[in-house]
């Protein structure tokens, strides 16, 4: 633990400003930022150097990250595993890249359900609740770990009544149809649609993969950046005001807010 | 209890554009000026970690708190309103700089024809074309473009916005303060399109400065480094324009201004020995839960238009609209916005994660009535445009017509096309309807036991008919580019509240030369009480083909005027 923190604090945009010699309000106020055409703080950031040092002595994981970081809210080995190859189902590995399992999007969605976005702690969650119109948007009483939590009872449900077996241990094509059930509506989450929708579970399902595969690895998804690399996002970049006019494709490498991996 | 604070000159509800404005001008002339934010204090040193797409953008950092208060929605009378329970089709703005903290700064000016649109397109098509017999509200705004000219002006010149003159906008007394930004390989494409087809492109004005700038206040704003994240984010280098960087340090310079946050305003506090006058406002420490009465000369409304419409509601200032005998002001004429678009396939990669909030370009060619509506069966229409305002990727999954949403051909489409398509789009005006109104909700409360507001929208057959036109027009603008393959919007049928669409809500407190027909005039002072304005988007009496956010400040200096006028001499103005 403390070995990651410290590698943390290395690479934090604070420490970046202070080893280049500017605090914040120094570039700000200073001519560097001051002509129509500033400076490109990326050529002059020392991190990635090091970055790659530090992962050769620490041995160098293929693709970045903790291979298991831990989980906060799935504490049943066979949830996990559910929501996991229901995730690679929705961003599947292929020939472009690591699909949702490589990149950690799993243990992404596991800090996110034990957090605020698990508890909707951000969300109206008033009383009294209607079924409404679908325009009216989500009205379940359901936080959205609770919608998960049934959401996985309900995978393994309807593969047993389908094909006889657990989601995980099921056929991709067999997957596919599942999960198709749960996009239609068509789903039984084992109870009434006015409290719960099995439409709802897939929304949360495919926009928490791809929020997995793409945010910043400070979110435990992303792993080494694969994500960002099959999609040519360059991440956290200071400035582009020295590339912003040139015509062509400008492949860049993706750097992270903390320089996590 | 309540505590009774000192007396201020002005109190403003909400420290954003329209507050920061108010307080800079009302504090530069002397006056003693209170700023109560129910939101916390925040500057560009807090947006050091901001290239945070999840944080930010999906999981709305710098937004309203919804579990605290929210709206309740339906899209017609016959439905049972229900909470927005999750934030979706607009972004409520919180904390000190609202919406201008985290805007992308896309900064027009409404057309001369929004002001006067009733008048214009009567004297142009006659009476007929306004479809009154169809339920629709078209009103002008008792006020004109040249009036407001000036206002502009300033507004433009405190934002140092960079830009270049439209040959169809309103004339201008002056350029813009600064030059427009940088063009992109994308852009210049537009451009020659727009050329070709006979369009007049121009860069659009931008609050994110092509170079630093000294405002007339004698604040800075530092010049854009094109990172690529702006809406949804706060500027971390200080260069896009927004209330905490301009006038609200403008405002504190003076010595006359204080903003006091975490004060939620629950009340505007009528006099009991005088009808046409307020008091001052009652708020609620909402750290401490303790309630305060600040007394004010002037009690000025600048937070965003649902709970600027709130305040007047529930301290029962003005007679709220009745859809069945179109009684009543407050309330009447929210309009929305729609977009007419469409999206090109190309096999080059463009660098569409680079850019800027506003670093676009567009043309006016379809907006207002630059072109002749007379064989067409809607009025307006909108800004053509296309932006480079960095794609991000969790948000950016383009793919083609038929594409499943999941799954490996889902996959391979949207990374391939995150980097290979481009998008045209009109930004459409949207007139008012008289079933479209603002109430106050009886069953959902916040989280101070107030009723929320209840929005009852739903577009109208003016609004698809301007969607389905410009998204035509956007089409023939993308064959132009020379796109492989072209993917049109489809028309919307019902309002959902559920996908962003847009944060330019806009009515409920309209302004106007009428009291039956308007909240305040066009000084944005309260029909009913003298010393009570209510300015922002709400004064709109509907919605142009722009972002609102320059008639927003506009407005904003037009009421600072007022506000000004009226503390000298405590009169009506006219």
């Amino acid at each position: 633990m403390a070995k990651e923190d410290q590698k943390e604090k290395k690479f934090s945009r604070r420490d970046f400003l202070k080893t280049t010699g500017v605090a914040t309000g120094g570039i700000i106020g200073g001519s560097l930022l001051g002509g129509s055409v500033g400076m490109n703080l990326n050529s002059v950031m020392p991190a990635q150097e090091e970055e790659t040092s530090q992962t050769e002595e620490t041995g160098g994981e293929e693709t970045g990250g903790n291979e298991n970081p831990g989980r906060m809210f799935f504490h049943n080995d066979a949830d996990f595993e559910t929501i996991s190859q229901a995730m690679e189902r929705i961003f599947p590995e292929d020939d472009l890249g690591p699909g949702a399992i490589k990149l950690g999007v799993p243990y992404f969605l596991d800090m996110q359900l034990a957090g605020a976005y698990g508890n909707n702690t951000k969300e109206y969650m008033q009383a009294p609740f209607y079924e409404g119109e679908t325009t009216q948007g989500y009205q379940s009483r359901l936080t959205r770990a609770e919608l998960f939590t049934l959401g996985i009872k309900a995978l393994n449900t309807e593969s047993q009544n389908d094909f006889d077996n657990d989601f995980s241990s099921i056929e991709d094509g067999q997957k596919d149809e599942i999960l198709t059930k749960f996009q239609d509506g068509d789903a039984d989450l084992g109870i009434p649609r006015a409290a719960g929708k099995p439409e709802d579970f897939f929304r949360l399902l495919r926009s928490a993969t791809l929020q997995g595969a793409y945010a910043d690895p400070l979110y435990r998804g992303n792993r080494g950046m694969e994500g960002w690399k099959m999609k040519n996002f360059p991440g956290h970049q200071h400035a582009y005001i020295q590339q912003i006019d040139t015509d062509s494709f400008q492949e860049i490498e993706p750097q992270s807010l903390y320089g996590g991996k | 209890m309540v505590t009774e604070l000192d007396k201020v000159d002005v109190v403003t509800v909400g420290v954003g554009w329209t507050g920061g404005i108010i307080a800079a001008e009302a504090a530069k002339a002397g006056l003693n000026v209170m700023g109560l934010e129910r939101g916390h204090e925040r500057g560009t040193e807090d947006y050091q970690n901001v290239h945070d797409e999840y944080k930010y953008a999906i999981r709305y950092e710098l937004m309203q708190n919804m579990s605290k208060e929210t709206i309740t929605f339906r899209n017609t009378r016959d439905q049972r309103a229900l909470p927005m329970r999750e934030m979706g089709s607009f972004l409520l703005g919180d904390n000190l700089g609202g919406a201008g903290t985290h805007w992308n700064g896309q900064t027009w000016r409404f057309l001369p024809y929004d002001f006067e649109i009733r008048s214009m397109t009567e004297e142009k098509y006659g009476e007929e074309k306004l479809k009154d017999d169809e339920g629709y509200r078209i009103q002008n705004w008792g006020i004109t473009y040249d009036e407001l000219e000036p206002y502009f002006d300033k507004f433009e010149k405190t934002a140092g916005i960079s830009g270049e003159p439209n040959p169809l906008g309103g004339d201008r007394s002056d350029d813009y303060p600064t030059p427009p930004m940088i063009k992109t390989r994308s852009l210049k494409m537009f451009e020659e399109a727009a050329n070709s087809m006979g369009y007049s492109p121009i860069m659009m004005p931008s609050a994110n400065l092509s170079e630093a700038y000294e405002n007339p206040d004698g604040q800075s704003i530092q010049a854009c480094q094109y990172c690529a994240f702006c809406e949804r984010f706060g500027c971390e280098y200080g260069a896009k324009s927004s209330p905490e960087v301009t006038v609200i340090p403008a405002a504190r310079e003076t010595g006359n201004f204080e903003v006091r946050p975490h004060s939620n305003v629950v009340e505007v506090m009528k006099d009991e020995d005088d009808d046409s006058k307020v008091t001052g406002v009652r708020f609620i420490d909402t750290q401490t839960g303790e309630e305060f009465f600040q007394p004010a000369d002037v009690v000025v409304l600048t937070s965003y238009l649902f709970n600027n419409y709130k305040l007047l509601r529930v301290s029962e200032i003005g007679e709220q609209y009745d859809p069945e005998t179109e009684e009543g002001t407050l309330g009447r004429n929210y309009c929305y916005q729609i977009f007419g678009g469409a999206v090109g396939f190309f096999d080059e990669q463009f660098n569409t994660f680079m850019g800027a909030g506003a670093l676009g370009m567009a043309f006016d060619d379809f907006n207002g009535d630059n072109y002749d509506h007379s064989d067409l069966d809607f009025l307006h229409g909108g800004n053509m445009a296309i932006t480079q305002t960095g794609a991000r990727p969790i948000a950016t999954n383009t793919t083609r017509e038929g594409t499943p949403s999941w799954g490996a051909e889902f996959k391979k489409e949207s990374i391939e096309n995150y980097t290979r398509t481009l998008r045209v789009q009109a930004q459409c005006a949207t007139l008012p309807h008289k079933n479209n109104y603002l109430d106050l909700d009886e069953e959902y409360t916040d989280a101070y036991d107030i009723p929320l507001v209840q929005l009852t929208y739903n577009f109208t057959d003016q609004d698809r008919s301007v969607q389905k036109y410009t998204i035509d027009r956007a089409a023939e603008v993308m064959e132009e580019m020379g796109a492989n393959e072209i993917k049109k919007d489809t028309v919307v049928e019902d309002y959902d509240i559920v996908p962003y669409q847009s944060t330019h809500n806009t009515g409920g407190t309209v302004m106007g030369d009428d009291p039956e027909k308007s909240v305040v005039n066009n000084y944005l002072q309260h029909w009913d009480r003298d010393n009570l304005f209510v300015v922002g988007a709400g004064n709109f009496a509907h919605n142009g083909g722009y972002n609102p956010t320059a008639t927003v400040g506009a407005l904003a200096y037009r009421c600072a005027e007022g506000v000004i006028e009226y503390a000298e001499d405590n009169r009506r103005l006219e």
